[in-house]
């Protein structure tokens, strides 16, 4: 049987690392080569790097930090941030990602999404969307909303919706993230997660809010996610990848416990 | 020398990696003469099984395969290297090496909650023994990502399966060629040790090995 996923999040600012809250002062808290090589040793079972604030200038900053992680795990990858063209997700799977993440580009030019998992693949193109609750309309029946530019710009667009346009244009996973829940560390927003999951045929991955092991096991009970993304609540130390591994193989939920 | 077959099919520098980190000396080739001189073939890839058997026959690399197969030399299949090693795949249903009997399969799944392609960790159950397979026991996972399975036709040419609502075929062999579903160069520790038993087989399969097991 499939095992249920958890997912370590490095938010990466010109090839160091960072962990936003609210996505607003963001400070660096080490290197972030290190800190995957550590995750990957404690039985993280994928890692995912955002760039923030990616731009042309440090591009080749953030392939040559790709490969560098490349050779120190081996264990699946994925990075995000300003990936715009088939040829920027191309290069990043040379350097070694396995996945690829699209966000704002995206929702922008829906296009991409197509043109990406044409080139290289369903299984390696993830959408990611970030998601505010609003009032219900008829425009966003859900009460979610789709925002994009790190949570500055509200689009209109309900994220039921986008979530299965996303699976028809060819994303081959969501990235479901809480803008609300993010940095909050009272949990994800589970509702919204359960929503989606339901409403998709492809993975959906559960992100924003993680504060302890509890709220994992809710993402996968409660919110019918296929893996959890956690970011501060190891950076910092206060639980091992491996403890909250334990936490959920303790209340059944299948995760890989031998690595 | 390891030779790691490139022909245009995923992504090939994360095998070579995890040949760096076991300290597996390995060259990267499209070249198909490579393959006549090479002690031991990764064929690794990710993709359509009709682009790579296009690819594999403009490229002559399809051949090479067959006759460094046919000359003993010991080839480790991963992912599409599990796949177009067989008579044909329903993907495209395209005709394919015919180095093992049977048929690449898509899933068919009757729960409807599990999602294609299966994507993740997941436990493998050894149903006979291979060199390949040495010490691996029902808790050790690996990493998958495909819509498609090897289905041989002969029960010994299928050495072990994995659980995706229902079992399914995840690693088949046929004398010196052994192919795995998931990824060995993704799948961490467990991944990294059988690369490692791959360098050092010399491409028997111990008769009836299964019964006496390891």
């Amino acid at each position: 049987m499939l095992s249920k996923r958890l997912i370590v999040c490095l938010d990466v600012r010109e090839g160091k690392l960072a962990k936003s809250i609210k996505f607003v002062d963001t400070k660096d808290i080490g290197d972030p080569v290190v800190k995957a090589r550590q995750y990957y040793m404690d039985g993280a079972d994928e890692l995912v790097f955002y760039d923030i604030n990616a731009s042309r200038a440090n591009r080749d900053i953030t392939l040559k930090f790709v490969e560098a992680v490349a050779a120190q795990i081996f264990i699946p990858f994925s990075v995000g941030g300003g990936i715009r063209s088939i040829e920027d997700a191309t290069k990043l799977r040379l350097a070694g990602a396995e996945k690829v993440n699209v966000n704002s580009a995206a929702v922008k030019r829906k296009e991409l999404i197509s043109e990406i998992s044409g080139a290289i693949g369903a299984q390696s193109t993830v959408l990611s969307m970030d998601v505010k609750k609003t009032t219900k309309t008829r425009e966003i029946p859900s009460g979610y909303e789709i925002v994009i530019n790190d949570g500055t710009h509200m689009t209109g667009m309900d994220a039921i919706d986008w979530a299965k346009i996303g699976e028809k244009l060819g994303a081959g996973e969501l990235v479901v993230n809480s803008i609300d829940a993010d940095g909050t560390k009272d949990g994800y927003e589970l509702t919204l997660t359960r929503m989606i999951a339901d409403s998709v045929g492809i993975p959906v991955i559960a992100s924003g809010g993680a504060g302890k092991p509890e709220h994992l096991y809710e993402a996968f009970a409660i919110g019918h996610a296929d893996a959890a993304l956690v970011a501060s609540i190891v950076h910092y130390g206060e639980y091992t990848c491996r403890q909250l591994k334990d936490y959920l193989h303790s209340r059944g939920i299948k995760v890989r416990m031998k690595f | 020398m390891l030779a790691i077959i490139d022909y245009g099919a995923g992504n090939i520098g994360s095998v070579q990696r995890a040949c760096v980190e076991t300290g597996i000396q390995s060259v990267i080739t499209p070249d198909p003469a490579d393959l006549k001189k090479a002690q031991r073939i990764i064929f690794p890839g990710v993709g359509a099984a009709p682009t790579a058997m296009e690819n594999l026959k403009r490229t002559g690399l399809g051949e090479a395969i067959k006759q460094a197969f046919a000359a003993g030399t010991p080839i480790l299949g991963i992912c599409l290297g599990a796949q177009v090693v067989l008579d044909r795949s329903e993907e495209g249903d395209t005709p394919c090496l015919g180095l093992i009997a049977g048929t690449t399969v898509r899933f068919k799944l009757q729960d409807k909650s599990l999602k294609i392609p299966h994507i993740g960790w997941n436990s493998v159950k050894v149903l006979q023994q291979h060199p390949l397979l040495a010490d691996i026991d029902k808790e050790d996972e690996f990493y998958f990502v495909h819509s498609y399975y090897p289905q041989p036709a002969k029960l010994e040419s299928m050495f072990a399966v994995s659980d995706y609502g229902g079992e399914f075929c995840c690693a088949v062999g046929n004398k010196n060629y052994f192919a795995v579903q998931f990824h060995p160069e993704k799948s961490g520790r467990f991944g990294l040790e059988m690369l490692l038993r791959f360098a050092k087989w010399d491409g028997s399969v111990p008769a009836k090995s299964g019964a006496k097991g390891k």
